[in-house]
């Protein structure tokens, strides 16, 4: 399939509106109204400035830009394709709606140094735009680094001494996975001369030695770490000791799905469909994901915190964008780019409504939230649209993927990853279930009054709840989620 | 001719000139007025920015300049000679030593007072040595400016902290005399089988003696007294202490250039005195570099996070960074020699930086222990800010130049089929993280609650204008890297190791 390619400044302009906006925060930080004006303006622009791109890429065609050449035959580049689109798209709508969130939650609760926090929020949001339309693998291991490095502080936000160590960590695991991906891109530029990003993966690689093969595979995969593999996750429990704003957007959807993308893009487009299947290391990759699908669920049940239960939750839910890559069927490879949005969507809200609960009735641990619900219902309500979604039943978005998913684990016809499927929709189940229980059917320990969370987190709550709805009873609607993933994996599986 | 033309034709040897007469000048003008030493110095340096600028331009257009000193040819009189691998040096030495002398200014009143005038006539006269030694192409000639230099560093270090700085500067002076004696036997040696000292004469004539004993102790003697100069390891226990203890202003100098020249000479001697053939194929010299470069750089971090003295850390990271540059010349492939070189442009930028930085700190605190930086993202902004920008440059973030270098390094490793020396790097990287990251968590995390009532109070703007510029030009060649490989640093490569593109 030949596509047609534009040379369109509009990424780099997107990417770089939250740096200047960065700049405009830290400079107006002694007047909170303006300084969160920024953020909100920027937040705007960045998505106007992406859906800007959207008609074009729906047509089919590919939008590049050559910032600089920084070494030579080494430049700093951005291409804009289906698959960056749907990662762009979703982190920049939802910086919007946390931006909002933020506000409520950071201000109730008088947290300090909120400018540094604004600060490096915007910075990551720079970074998770720039992954997503990175042409090759050193612009994006770039991004990728800036990315650990801008949420260093938001995790380590509290300044405490565990907060530190959590930081510390944090850092550990993806320093490390960051010089894997280093290593990895060396070896690619070694061998082909190219670190660009193709369709149907980079040509010469199938040259290399199937032992060489096999080690550049692990060293890209560990160098994912940021999509939270076992036994590489543990980063993401510890990370959740920072404020729930930055759970939410951060480790629920930019970080962890800057992640889960740069694997997508290293076994669709470093790779290749091709070379995966002729090597066989879907398979081996596919097992090895899939044990993290059911371990994490059984992780998740044990947590009582109920943001430590949704990060298990959601190192099990990355595991599906993945294995739907690595399926290399259409059908799979759709599901788990689905996920990428779909997840988001429901994640965020189940996160959003976990900081509510902190910000008002100040609950963390789901033994002490017996009939919470009668004291907000709307925003319980919120979660129990996200955990169906997560579960996978209808109408919440989430069956659809899991549906896409179990077609092409059926099309391979293997019953360990179709069992898998099974097994861990049932235990989404069991850890979410018991939560709804409790906050709705338990009764209360005394009697509790209606009492929401402000209306700058509420109203979020709400729309991503709305929205996880409204992708699961319409996904095919014009231009949304399905039509692009759709056009990502006709340019991944040569149109078929 | 014009006195204009006169100018232009003797630009190589006033880089070694003006520095020079200026340095003893200085006392002259220390004596009309104290503060106009700062003044005098600053347009010393600035003048021999532009020297070694157009220096090096008349090279990229046109080729090798050769001088002749007093109009006497080779192999009779001294010959200077500018070529890509020194107009590349000397122009790091005379922007670095710039940017220190316009820093030098309330750092020198405040640790120095009353030696003003000693200190800036000195420091001229550190940069002439290092001039000299680098442009020369005469090695006895270069013998006496590495002497010039080493004396004068001697001197600056001992200006340092009362009774350590003297104490350090003993010692650095007995290895350095320890390995000047290296060098000057080696010299000898090569004399007396050649007849001759200069460089070009000595590399025609020397491969037909390559057998011969004297050639091989010579070369012998060299590398061994260049280890010491520039600290590879194990031979760095003086630089460590000279490093701590030197003023502000002089650890700067001393750290961002003395041992780069060092690695020049090492560098010029392999392979213009000797030959590619001689070090690489018959002797194995560089191969048993690379293995010591990769030692230094491990045990230079490890040792780097057990200091809590901050120019004592930024000492033993030198120690290993050292280790990249000879990495990189020991892998004698293009690439990896590239990322070598381009190392020491690199590492200028971001030691030097890092020693402002401390500096400064210093100089409004009085603190040097890491753990009792405690707010001074608060305290100094700018100064903090700019550490964080070099010290991720030295971890080698993408985007700064530390990851240029490291890339071109990795690279000639695997391109050398040395994977053991890419995972040196990466591991490298690794520590380099653990003890730069510790000191972020105390600049800028911990105690939030105390941090409210810290007033800023930021470094005087002297010092602030050349760490901020270091610092911009850390990220600016961290995507523009392009230029100087592709200008100087990729033909220099190719001729250095007698590969004709």
């Amino acid at each position: 399939m030949v596509t047609e390619t534009i040379e369109l400044i509009t990424p780099v302009l997107a990417v770089l509106v939250s740096l200047v906006a960065s700049v405009l925060i830290l400079a107006s930080g002694k007047y909170p109204n303006i300084r969160e004006g920024w953020t909100f303006l920027a937040a705007f622009t960045k998505f106007g400035l992406v859906m800007s791109m959207l008609p074009l890429i729906l047509d089919g065609k590919i939008i590049t830009y050559t910032i600089v050449e920084m070494l030579p035959n080494l430049p700093i580049a951005f291409k804009v394709d289906a698959f960056g689109m749907l990662f762009a798209i979703v982190a920049s709508f939802l910086w919007i709606i946390v931006s909002s969130y933020s506000i409520g939650y950071m201000r109730t609760l008088k947290e300090h140094a909120q400018t540094r926090y604004y600060f490096c929020f915007a910075i990551a949001l720079s970074s998770a735009l720039g992954i997503a339309f990175s042409a090759n693998l050193v612009t994006l291991f770039l991004f990728y680094e800036l990315l650990t490095i801008s949420t260093y502080p938001l995790v380590a936000h509290i300044e405490t001494p565990e907060a530190i160590s959590a930081g510390r960590k944090y850092l550990a695991y993806l320093m490390i996975a960051g010089v894997f991906l280093l290593f990895a891109t060396l070896v690619v530029y070694h061998y082909t001369g190219t670190t660009e990003f193709a369709f149907g993966g980079i040509a010469g690689l199938e040259l290399l030695p199937k032992t060489m093969l096999t080690i550049l595979f692990a060293a890209f995969m560990i160098g994912c770490a940021k999509a939270a593999f076992m036994p590489l996750h543990a980063w993401l429990p510890a990370a959740m000791i920072a404020p729930t704003p930055v759970s939410a957007l951060l480790h629920a959807v930019a970080v962890v799905k800057a992640g889960v993308f740069t694997a997508v893009r290293i076994i669709l487009y470093v790779f290749g469909v091709d070379l995966m299947q002729a090597s066989n290391l879907w398979l081996y990759m596919a097992y090895f994901v899939s044990i993290t699908i059911i371990l994490a669920s059984v992780y998740a049940m044990r947590q009582n915190n109920l943001k430590r239960r949704l990060a298990y939750s959601t190192v099990s839910q990355l595991s599906y964008v993945v294995l739907g890559a690595l399926l290399i069927t259409p059908h799979g490879i759709t599901g788990g780019m689905l996920h990428i949005p779909y997840h988001a969507f429901m994640k965020i809200t189940l996160f959003m409504c976990a900081g509510a609960l902190i910000v008002t009735a100040n609950k963390e641990n789901i033994s002490e939230m017996n009939g919470i619900a009668r004291q907000m219902p709307i925003t319980m309500l919120a979660f129990t649209v996200g955990a169906l979604g997560m579960i996978g039943m209808p109408p919440v978005g989430g069956y659809i993927t899991k549906w896409f998913l179990l077609l092409g684990a059926a099309e391979l016809d293997n019953m360990i990853l179709i069992a898998v499927l099974l097994v861990s929709a049932v235990l989404n189940a069991a850890y979410f279930f018991p939560v709804i229980y409790v906050a709705f059917f338990k009764k209360p320990d005394h009697e509790l009054e209606y009492k929401e969370a402000p209306l700058t987190m509420l109203v979020p709550i709400v729309i991503t709840a709305l929205i996880s709805i409204l992708i699961g009873v319409w996904p095919d609607a014009p231009g949304m989620f399905l039509d692009i993933v759709n056009i990502a994996v006709a340019n991944v599986t040569g149109g078929v | 001719m014009t006195g204009f033309d006169i100018i232009i034709n003797n630009l190589p040897v006033l880089t070694v000139v003006i520095p020079l007469i200026a340095g003893f000048l200085t006392t002259i003008t220390g004596w009309i007025d104290r503060r106009l030493c700062w003044y005098w110095v600053m347009l010393t340096m600035f003048i021999v920015v532009l020297i070694t600028s157009s220096n090096l331009l008349t090279v990229i257009n046109s080729g090798t300049i050769y001088y002749h000193l007093g109009g006497w040819k080779p192999p009779f009189g001294i010959e200077y000679v500018i070529d890509l691998l020194n107009g590349f040096v000397c122009i790091i030495i005379a922007f670095i030593g710039l940017m220190v002398a316009i820093y030098s200014k309330e750092s020198v009143k405040k640790e120095l007072p009353g030696k003003t005038i000693p200190f800036y006539s000195i420091f001229l006269l550190l940069i002439t040595g290092l001039m000299g030694m680098t442009i020369t192409g005469d090695i006895f000639n270069f013998y006496v400016f590495l002497e010039i230099s080493s004396l004068t560093a001697y001197a600056l270090i001992a200006m340092g902290d009362r009774g350590d700085g003297l104490v350090a500067s003993f010692n650095y002076l007995i290895m350095g005399t320890v390995a000047a004696s290296f060098i000057l036997l080696g010299i000898g040696y090569l004399y007396a089988v050649t007849g001759t000292l200069n460089m070009a004469d000595m590399q025609n004539i020397l491969p037909d003696i390559y057998g011969s004993k004297v050639v091989l102790a010579a070369l012998a003697f060299f590398m061994a007294g260049f280890s010491i100069k520039i600290g590879l390891f194990p031979l760095h226990a003086w630089l460590p202490d000279a490093y701590t203890h030197a003023p502000s202003t002089a650890s700067a100098l001393i750290a961002g250039l003395m041992t780069k020249v060092g690695v020049y000479a090492m560098i010029r001697f392999m392979f213009s005195v000797f030959t590619p053939a001689f070090v690489i194929d018959i002797t194995r010299m560089t191969e048993i570099l690379t293995w010591a470069a990769a030692l230094a750089i491990i045990m230079g971090s490890v040792f780097a996070i057990a200091q809590s003295d901050i120019k004592r850390m930024l000492a033993y990271s030198s120690i290993s960074q050292i280790g990249y540059i000879l990495l990189g010349v020991g892998l004698v492939n293009v690439i990896g020699m590239q990322g070598g070189l381009l190392h020491i442009l690199n590492h200028a930028f971001m030691k030097c930086a890092l020693f402002l930085v401390a500096g400064a700190i210093f100089y409004r605190t009085g603190i040097r222990n890491i753990h009792q930086f405690q707010g001074l993202g608060k305290k100094m902004p700018v100064t903090t800010i700019v550490f964080l920008i070099a010290a991720l440059s030295m971890i080698g973030v993408p985007g700064t130049v530390g990851f240029t270098s490291k890339w071109y390094l990795a690279l000639g490793s695997i391109e050398a089929g040395q994977w053991i020396f890419v995972l040196v790097i990466l591991v490298s990287s690794l520590l380099n993280i653990v003890y730069f990251w510790r000191i972020f968590d105390n600049i800028w995390f911990g105690n939030p609650h105390e941090k409210e009532h810290i007033k800023r109070d930021e470094a005087p703007l002297t010092m602030l204008v050349p760490m901020v510029i270091l610092a911009f030009l850390c990220i600016f060649f961290g995507f523009f890297a392009y230029y100087p490989l592709h200008y100087i640093l990729e033909p220099l490569s190719n001729t250095l190791l007698g590969i004709m593109p």
